[in-house]
């Protein structure tokens, strides 16, 4: 038994050996019981027992928890304990409550008195424990009770450095658990200027407590850059004897460092040239020191020095506005890659994924290309090999586009298996987005389903069928490849369903070749059938009644095996119906009614590839392979409920393409209804319906995430009724005025106007009932699309509003950059005592901030053509919505703020707009192009912008209004 | 922020445990179980890092334990293991060549010794000089209570010497 320090405790070291000298698992159990029932005794039985008895029993029992094994009393004597006098005893009180009381109601009320008390004690170890307490276990009522003593304890000059340290964690743990509790106003500053504090420590806490107020609300605490960056600039510039303790392996305050370098992120660079200039210098420095010999040969200097390297490196990606920064942030890491630390390499990979989708050093990344494809192959730890496989995502371009694809397909033939789904899912994005050759698209998506067949998803599939019926130079190669593919004895199911598909669509073209004739084609599919499951023997029924249509040649082959048992009466109703219903279908009709139900497929909808969405699903952090294997349930469902496709089959009976009066008119759309089915997005299957592809990723969560309530903008217990409630967020991208929303109670109207990179919106808030609404609280904060890139002041209203009043809030903002989705307007307040809380938006998004810019033709099509980078050009063809009339789309254009310029375009149908959006950093020259298409019923939107990534932003959200 | 903290053996035996953000206990056992078998997998090389769920593990092993902490996206993996290493410094000043037996057996002082360290998930003090001494200051009032004691049982447990 090792030394006990300071008095110990001699019961519990004796416990805690005969735990130790236990030789088996029940000996332990049985000892444990033993303890626990004399413990028990003690507790209910011998009223003599003193504080050191009690803090004995009590520490046994937390052991006792750490062991694993459930406890359900002794709290009672823990929360004792926290009265006692004695120090030793009062901590072992609060410990076995920070470890072991969640929020079990019935103690919280005395511990919170208990805690009171300690707070109010003169001696600061005292305070300190209390502190302690508090922030361990931060529920709302700890919230409640010492919402407003701590903030005081915290500024106070008569707090000892020790407790002001805690102090500051303390409430930084119930800003998190009730934002109302910190006070504004002066106490703002007085907060802020903690960061000037004497003591190291005290300035370490506070940066913490600053950084999430901060991130509430940036402009109030705005005064806290220049304090932070002169602090960091003294730290930096600080040689390591300076800072005494504070120094850490000849680092300077690393924690203080990273924590002032994090708190900056929260900004973008400082407006003044001063301490813009102060804040590049110390990142100048950072980086030099990166550069100099080290001090120590210690992991603990190397690490600490490079934790602030990383820091720095983080807010120069974040500013995103130094090129030469960035790019010698970029030449570090590339030393990193090949650094000895696996650490170093793992962090070094990550990073520069960042650094990737920067404009500045997207090329300076790209230098390391050979590098990180060696990395793929040699390192040794799955999670770097993982990062690795993220950076050539991210580092891939028009330019290297088939080395990179062709290197992960190499890797995913041994890659592990943990991450081949999501490496599949990046290479077929890839292969789509990069694609110039289509052929070579089909080429690498079938060698993904040779390769790793199992981990190829549905959508992967679907959409390498959609691509290749909308473009027919591709068809005849497919069909072709495919047709080769499957001459490979063992080859994947999923391989036989794109096989079958796509021959079924277009084997005619290859079956001019004797090799691949008809019959031939047919005999290798049907090779293949009997090994395959129902539902891919479902797709090739449907194959085979579409060779019935290419090939009449082969139709009695084809009826005899519609006809066979296995088929007819097989026990699987869906085949059993297929076989039957295609039969009758080739028997009954002629063979023009046949070539009208069985043509060829019209092309499909173009929208953002749904891949894409399921990819941003899995990396989405949070249980990802849950939410995958969710996503994949639902789309299967969708597809095997009988009750969808008959519904998408009723639709389309009522379409004048579709033959009304044909008893089984269904056949060939039940493929169709499959793939057309399936190719949206799960997650937004039963909220907003057309277009949802492109929804999901313009508004970000503003349909889907929150489940269908947020929908509506509400989230209203049951008990009250909010019927009849309307969200026109969407209407708002092409107006300024109106109502935003609206239901029984209240009414929320914006009035808004905007001049350069300014906008100023009203926003009025009317009550519509015969009761004053109470605590009324609406906030509003910008998302993670607008971080840094759009400022929302908002102005205070008054708590209530009285029965049928009216009153209005000024929300004033200023474009910093282009930016995604729109800010978050959370309206709180309390009707007949029940709270209420409408989730909505504030109609804040980028095109707001247009100017409409005149010019002629020639000087349009000079613009347009110089616009021609690959992603200054962001195309939509989507299917209208609405009625097709000029006045309609004309008003639309207008109110989307964009100068419409008439005569231009050859086809007077077309129209064409010019504008300007002006952000606080530069000017963006846009130029548009929209096509209807009436007979078609569709649109094609086509937009180039002088920055990268502002047409798809600005696509996105004109394709959601037609 | 730091989400939790956990000390565990070779064998997979916790040690410690500090929750910074409340769970009920099946979530914390569950999450526990989960780690120490993911962890006590990875080889020697590998890096100290892993992405788990919404979150990123820093672990690190020092001779028959491991210390392994749960940070958010945005907090610094390379710091983490110096907030680590300066746990492990701590400990070992304090019991003079700290090994796993000494957190065993004064697992109270291990926690306190953290709460000084970190106050809700924060760093709070990082110098090794002032939690030593915060820590040696509740020594002191201790000895004073345990010699308030002995006074109190009249005066037979005083040294003659």
């Amino acid at each position: 038994m090792p030394a006990v320090r300071g008095d110990g405790m001699r019961g519990l070291a004796v416990f805690i050996s005969d735990i130790r000298n236990c030789k088996s698992k029940e000996a332990e159990v049985k000892r444990i019981n033993k303890e626990l029932a004399n413990i028990r005794s003690k507790f209910k039985g011998d009223k003599t027992l003193d504080g050191y008895q009690k803090k004995k029993y009590v520490c046994k029992l937390l052991f006792i928890f750490l062991l694993g094994h459930d406890i359900d009393f002794g709290h009672m004597e823990a929360v004792n304990l926290l009265s006692s006098n004695k120090y030793t005893e009062k901590q072992i009180g609060y410990l076995f409550i920070s470890v072991l009381v969640n929020t079990n109601s019935d103690l919280i009320k005395l511990i919170v008195q208990s805690i009171k008390n300690d707070l109010g004690s003169r001696n600061p170890v005292h305070v300190n424990l209390a502190l302690q307490c508090i922030a361990n276990i931060g529920s709302k009522e700890m919230a409640d009770a010492f919402g407003s003593d701590i903030p005081k304890l915290l500024v106070s000059g008569e707090t000892m450095d020790v407790v002001k340290q805690s102090a500051a964690l303390c409430l930084l743990r119930l800003f998190r658990t009730t934002q109302e509790i910190i006070p504004g106003g002066e106490w703002t500053s007085r907060i802020i200027h903690l960061l000037n504090d004497q003591h190291m420590g005290v300035v370490t806490a506070a940066c913490s407590l600053i950084e999430a107020l901060v991130k509430k609300n940036p402009d109030e605490y705005k005064g806290c850059v220049s304090l932070a960056v002169s602090r960091l600039s003294r730290i930096v510039t600080a040689s390591y004897t300076d800072l005494q303790d504070y120094t850490y392996y000849f680092v300077p305050a690393p924690w203080l460092s990273v924590k002032l370098l994090r708190l900056l992120q929260h900004y973008p660079p400082p407006d003044d040239p001063g301490v813009r200039g102060r804040l590049n210098e110390c990142l100048d420095t950072i980086l030099n020191k990166a550069q100099e010999p080290p001090k120590s040969k210690k992991v603990q200097h190397s690490n600490a020095k490079n934790a602030v390297l990383f820091e720095a490196i983080s807010i120069i990606i974040h500013s995103d506005s130094e090129p030469n920064l960035l790019v010698r942030a970029c030449n570090q890491l590339g030393q990193f890659l090949s650094h000895r630390e696996t650490n170093l390499r793992y962090l070094a990979l990550e990073t520069m994924c960042l650094l990737a989708t920067s404009e500045f050093s997207h090329e300076a990344v790209k230098k390391h290309q050979e590098t990180v494809i060696n990395a793929l192959k040699t390192e040794r730890d799955v999670s770097v090999r993982q990062r690795a496989v993220d950076l050539l995502y991210a580092m891939c371009d028009r330019s290297n586009a088939e080395e990179i694809v062709q290197e992960m397909l190499n890797y995913l033939e041994t890659a592990d298996y943990s991450i081949r789904e999501e490496m599949v899912l990046k290479v077929a994005i890839l292969a789509e987005k990069y694609a110039q050759d289509y052929t070579w698209y089909v080429d690498v998506i079938l060698n993904l389903i040779r390769i790793a067949g199992d981990y190829v998803s549905e959508e992967v599939w679907y959409r390498v069928i959609q691509i290749v019926v909308n473009r027919e130079d591709v068809q005849g190669y497919a069909a072709k490849t495919v047709f080769e593919a499957l001459q490979a004895p063992a080859c994947h199911e999923n391989m036989v369903k794109v096989g079958g598909y796509i021959l079924g669509e277009f084997g005619n073209l290859i079956a001019g070749d004797t090799r691949s004739a008809p019959a031939v084609q047919f005999q290798l599919l049907h090779s293949k059938y009997h090994l395959c499951s129902a539902a891919t023997r479902a797709l090739l029924l449907t194959t085979y009644i579409k060779f019935i249509n290419l090939f009449p040649e082969i139709k009695s082959q084809i009826q005899d095996v519609l006809k066979s048992n296995s088929n007819l009466r097989s026990s699987d109703a869906e085949l059993q119906q297929r076989a039957s219903e295609y039969l009758h279908l080739s028997v009954t009709t002629t063979t023009d009614v046949l070539a009208t139900v069985l043509e060829e497929m019209p092309p499909f909808t173009e929208k953002e590839s749904s891949i894409l969405a399921v990819l941003k699903k899995k990396s989405g952090r949070m249980s990802a392979q849950e939410a995958q294997r969710e996503a994949r349930v639902q789309a299967r469902e969708g597809n095997a409920a009988p009750a969808t496709e008959k519904a998408q089959n009723a639709q389309l009976k009522t379409k004048p393409s579709s033959n009304a009066a044909f008893p089984i008119p269904q056949l060939n759309n039940s493929t169709s209804a499959d793939l057309l089915g399936l190719s949206t997005p799960p997650a937004t299957q039963n909220s907003i319906q057309s277009n949802t592809g492109v929804l999901v990723d313009v508004l970000g969560d503003l349909y889907g995430g929150g489940g269908t309530n947020t929908h509506n903008g509400t989230t209203t217990p049951a008990s009250l009724s909010m019927s009849g409630a309307t969200d026109n967020i969407k209407k708002f991208v092409c107006k300024n005025n109106g109502v935003l929303y609206e239901n029984d109670i209240i009414q929320i109207g914006i009035k808004s106007e905007f001049r350069q990179n300014l906008g100023r919106i009203g926003v009025f808030y009317g009550n519509k009932t015969s009761m004053p609404l109470q605590a009324f609280n609406p906030t509003v904060s910008v998302g993670p699309g607008q971080q840094g890139k759009v400022t929302v002041q908002v102005k205070p209203v008054e708590p209530s509003i009285d029965a049928g009043a009216q009153v209005q809030q000024l929300v004033n903002c200023e474009c910093i950059e282009d930016f995604n989705g729109l800010p978050d307007l959370t309206v709180g307040f309390t009707y007949g005592n029940v709270p209420q809380r409408l989730a909505l938006h504030l109609p804040l998004s980028c095109n707001k901030f247009f100017e409409p810019t005149d010019m002629n033709g020639e000087s349009f099509f000079a613009r347009w053509k110089n616009l021609s980078g690959p992603l200054q050009e962001a195309q939509k063809i989507f299917k209208a919505t609405g009625p097709m009339e000029t006045a309609s789309i004309k008003t639309k254009l207008l109110g989307f703020g964009m100068q419409l310029l008439e005569g231009i375009d050859p086809n007077p149908e077309n129209f064409v707009c010019a504008a300007i959006i002006h952000t606080r950093t530069q000017q963006i020259g846009c130029l548009l192009r929209l096509e209807p298409n009436r007979q078609a019923e569709m649109y094609r939107l086509t937009i180039r912008a002088s920055k990268e990534s502002t047409a798809q932003i600005l696509a996105d959200l004109l394709a959601e209004q037609f | 922020m730091m989400q939790f903290m956990l000390l565990f053996s070779r064998q997979g035996k916790l040690r410690l445990q500090k929750w910074y953000e409340a769970h009920p206990d099946k979530v914390k056992k569950k999450i526990t179980r989960e780690l120490i078998s993911t962890i006590l997998a990875r080889k020697p090389k590998m890096s100290s890092f892993l992405e788990w769920k919404d979150l990123k593990i820093v672990y690190k092993r020092y001779a028959s334990l491991y210390f392994c902490c749960a940070i958010e996206q945005q907090d610094n993996e390379l710091l983490t293991l110096e907030v680590i290493h300066r746990y492990v410094e701590l400990l070992d000043k304090y019991f003079g060549s700290v090994c796993e037996l000494d957190i065993i057996f004064n697992f109270e002082k291990a926690y306190f010794m953290l709460d000084e360290l970190m106050v809700g998930g924060e760093v709070c003090e990082t110098s090794k000089k002032n939690v030593l001494k915060a820590i040696a200051a509740q020594d002191l009032l201790q000895e004073e209570e345990a010699e308030d004691d002995a006074m109190y049982y009249g005066g037979y447990n005083i040294r003659m010497l």
